[in-house]
């Protein structure tokens, strides 16, 4: 138990829908419906699935930038979902998050400088010299120049903008970093960096990462754990390896089929879903997956199945698991 | 810098001449001859001739505008045909009062708009929100006028706390160095006449001010609203900022191009003169003064005054653009 820096309980998060002037509510978006998980101390857990599902949502709602609308989140053992918003911000030193977009999530009146030195300022770490000084270490730890620090965000391409960022995510010294999709606004080559030095930021500062992404090689290649998300819930939990060699959930199985592989002589026997992914307003009964999973069974259209541990730490959410796995093979 | 800023200057040049020439024009096309309004209804022909080659009325228009064109590059605008006054002595004095009443105007509008718009945005659809928006959208609407009319009614008749008009009272006497009144008595150490003129001031800039505050108001709440829907409004919250700094360090200055943008506008326009308030509280302004140039036909007072006007208002305007370049560091002037 005490290896967890954060445990996420029953987590839900419905954005409700209103209309007309009075706003009077007509039902719910479940962007989060009910995940539970944990990270363990120094890990990376990626948290992956198509747009949509609620991986963001999940991200933000850990940091409180949306209030969840039920739930637990326990950082170090304390719930910071009942936190007031005092408390809550004192604790912002420890979790922080890195941003999506690099290019709207600056401040553009801000130079880098006062920007990365702010929540320094914020939390009175420092005096004015040393925050200075703290903020030219931070901008050479991932790759930029200590003289960038008079300028402002617009005269920083994309993947600087981004390690912009991540040095103002770090000036505090956070336990725990929630990456929103941090390298999906980045061309390819600047992803890798980028991932790079986050994994190098992780090892060297022994943090604790919950890295949200739905490229799927990206998430592979820096996450210790993957949970896979489909429509406001976790499918499928398991350590990154087991996950993507051996994928137990139907869902994550059509997942991992699309992963592309860069050999042209190599035949893919991709699993194709049918159909869209059903409306979060009017998710289906049971598993929400029923209505396109190719091994849908009765139960799972009036059960909702639980996140069961099914081979040691490989957690799956499904009824019929057991069911032979029926791929297509090498016909297309 | 100041390669962008004589540029702009030099753009001054045929703006104003387009104006004068438009000035020129549209003052003549009104029907009625100063030299007839001058010597009234039963003057002969004989002495309203003379009258006229002695303005230099009879004259073919070209020459006219040119010789008009000719003085205003000597720095003469010429005398009025009324008061026998020097053109922009007398402009220049009207304005004066005018500016005094904008800039107390202006502080009023920008103050309480500012304010009252960032509350409105902050807490959006309060009834803070609805009432300050609903308050605006009777400023906007409110003729002034009807406004000035109903305040002199109501502060000056019916309460007796202001003054219905005029700059100061007439018992009080102060050296007009400037013209700028407020400033005339803070030097002459007469902190008595400030007071006082202060006191005939509120009436009117209020009623100036009051649309200026209104769409001062409703612009910093649209594009506040817009502001604190940002990413970096987020990130400034992830940091662990308290709200108020958010909103004051993060939101409120990107949120203020749009908001000083229009108080550059309705400073301009309101520098022009506002002929109603200006009436209505029968304050000697440039509004007022212009008005009475028009009536009276008043050829150089009416082509003065509107260069006049046209050139504060490209000066307003440079300074606005000059006030980006410090507000916004993405926009570069040159």
């Amino acid at each position: 138990m005490s290896g967890f820096i954060l445990e996420v309980k029953n987590l839900i998060k419905y954005f409700p829908i209103t209309k007309g002037i009075i706003s009077k509510p007509v039902g719910a978006v479940k962007a989060v419906d009910d995940i539970s998980f944990s990270i363990n101390k120094g890990e990376t857990l990626g948290l992956v699935g198509e747009s949509g599902c609620g991986k963001s949502t999940t991200g933000r709602c850990i940091l409180r930038l949306l209030e969840p609308t039920s739930g637990q989140i326990l950082f170090n053992g304390q719930d910071i979902a009942k936190l007031d918003s005092l408390k809550m911000r004192l604790l912002r030193k420890d979790i922080q998050i890195i941003f999506q977009d690099p290019y709207a999530s600056l401040n553009p009146r801000l130079t880098v400088g006062d920007m990365i030195a702010e929540p320094l300022r914020n939390f009175g770490i420092g005096t004015r010299k040393t925050q200075e000084k703290r903020v030219q270490e931070l901008l050479e730890i991932v790759g930029l120049s200590p003289y960038h620090t008079s300028r402002y965000p617009h005269e920083f391409s994309g993947g600087q903008r981004q390690r912009i960022g991540i040095a103002r995510a770090l000036s505090v010294n956070p336990k725990l970093i929630v990456c929103d999709e941090p390298v999906s606004a980045l061309d390819v080559s600047i992803q890798a960096q980028v991932i790079n030095l986050l994994k190098d930021l992780q090892k060297e500062f022994s943090l604790t990462l919950l890295f949200i992404a739905h490229d799927l090689s990206v998430v592979k290649h820096i996450s210790n754990r993957v949970a896979v998300m489909y429509l406001g819930r976790i499918v499928e939990l398991a350590d990154y390896k087991n996950l993507y060699r051996e994928p137990m959930h139907p869902y994550s199985q059509a997942l991992f089929s699309a992963i592309p592989i860069p050999n042209p002589r190599l035949k893919k026997n991709r699993i194709l879903l049918e159909g869209d992914v059903p409306s979060p307003i009017n998710p289906p009964s049971g598993c929400n997956f029923h209505t396109r999973c190719p091994q849908a069974i009765e139960i799972c259209r009036h059960q909702k199945p639980v996140l069961k541990e099914h081979k040691t730490k490989h957690l799956v959410s499904c009824h019929n698991l057991n069911f032979q796995q029926r791929r297509c093979t090498g016909t297309d | 810098m100041v390669n962008y800023i004589l540029k702009r200057l030099l753009m001054l040049i045929p703006v104003l001449i387009g104006v004068s020439l438009l000035a020129f024009s549209i003052i003549h096309m009104i029907p009625g001859d100063p030299a007839r309004i001058i010597l009234g209804e039963r003057a002969n022909e004989a002495s309203i001739l003379a009258l006229q080659e002695k303005l230099g009325l009879n004259e073919p228009l070209y020459i006219q505008f040119l010789n008009f064109l000719k003085n205003i590059l000597s720095g003469d605008l010429g005398t009025s045909i009324i008061t026998n006054e020097k053109v922009t002595y007398e402009l220049l004095i009207s304005f004066a009062a005018t500016l005094e009443l904008t800039i107390v105007a202006m502080i009023i509008a920008v103050v309480v708009g500012i304010a009252a718009g960032t509350i409105a945005a902050v807490k959006q659809y309060s009834i803070f929100d609805n009432l300050s928006m609903v308050g605006a959208l009777v400023g906007v609407s409110m003729p002034i006028f009807w406004l000035g009319l109903l305040m002199i009614w109501a502060f000056a008749y019916k309460l007796g706390w202001f003054p219905p008009s005029g700059r100061l009272d007439v018992a009080i006497n102060v050296p007009r160095i400037t013209h700028l009144l407020l400033f005339d008595s803070l030097l002459a150490g007469n902190l008595n006449a400030f007071k006082n003129i202060l006191w005939h001031l509120f009436m009117p800039s209020f009623a100036l001010a009051t649309i200026p505050m209104a769409i001062i108001a409703r612009m910093t709440r649209s594009s506040m609203l817009e502001v604190m829907r940002q990413d970096y409004i987020r990130t400034a919250r992830a940091k662990g900022l308290p709200e108020n700094i958010v909103v004051f360090k993060h939101a409120i200055k990107n949120a203020f191009l749009p908001v000083i943008t229009v108080i550059g506008l309705q400073f301009g326009i309101l520098l022009g003169g506002a002929v109603m308030t200006e009436t209505v509280f029968s304050y000697p302004g440039l509004g007022r003064r212009l008005y009475l140039a028009i009536m009276a036909r008043d050829y150089p007072v009416v082509q003065g005054g509107i260069l006049l006007i046209s050139f504060c208002f490209v000066l307003v305007n440079l300074l606005v653009d000059l006030t980006y370049n410090y507000i916004d560091p993405r926009i570069k002037l040159e």
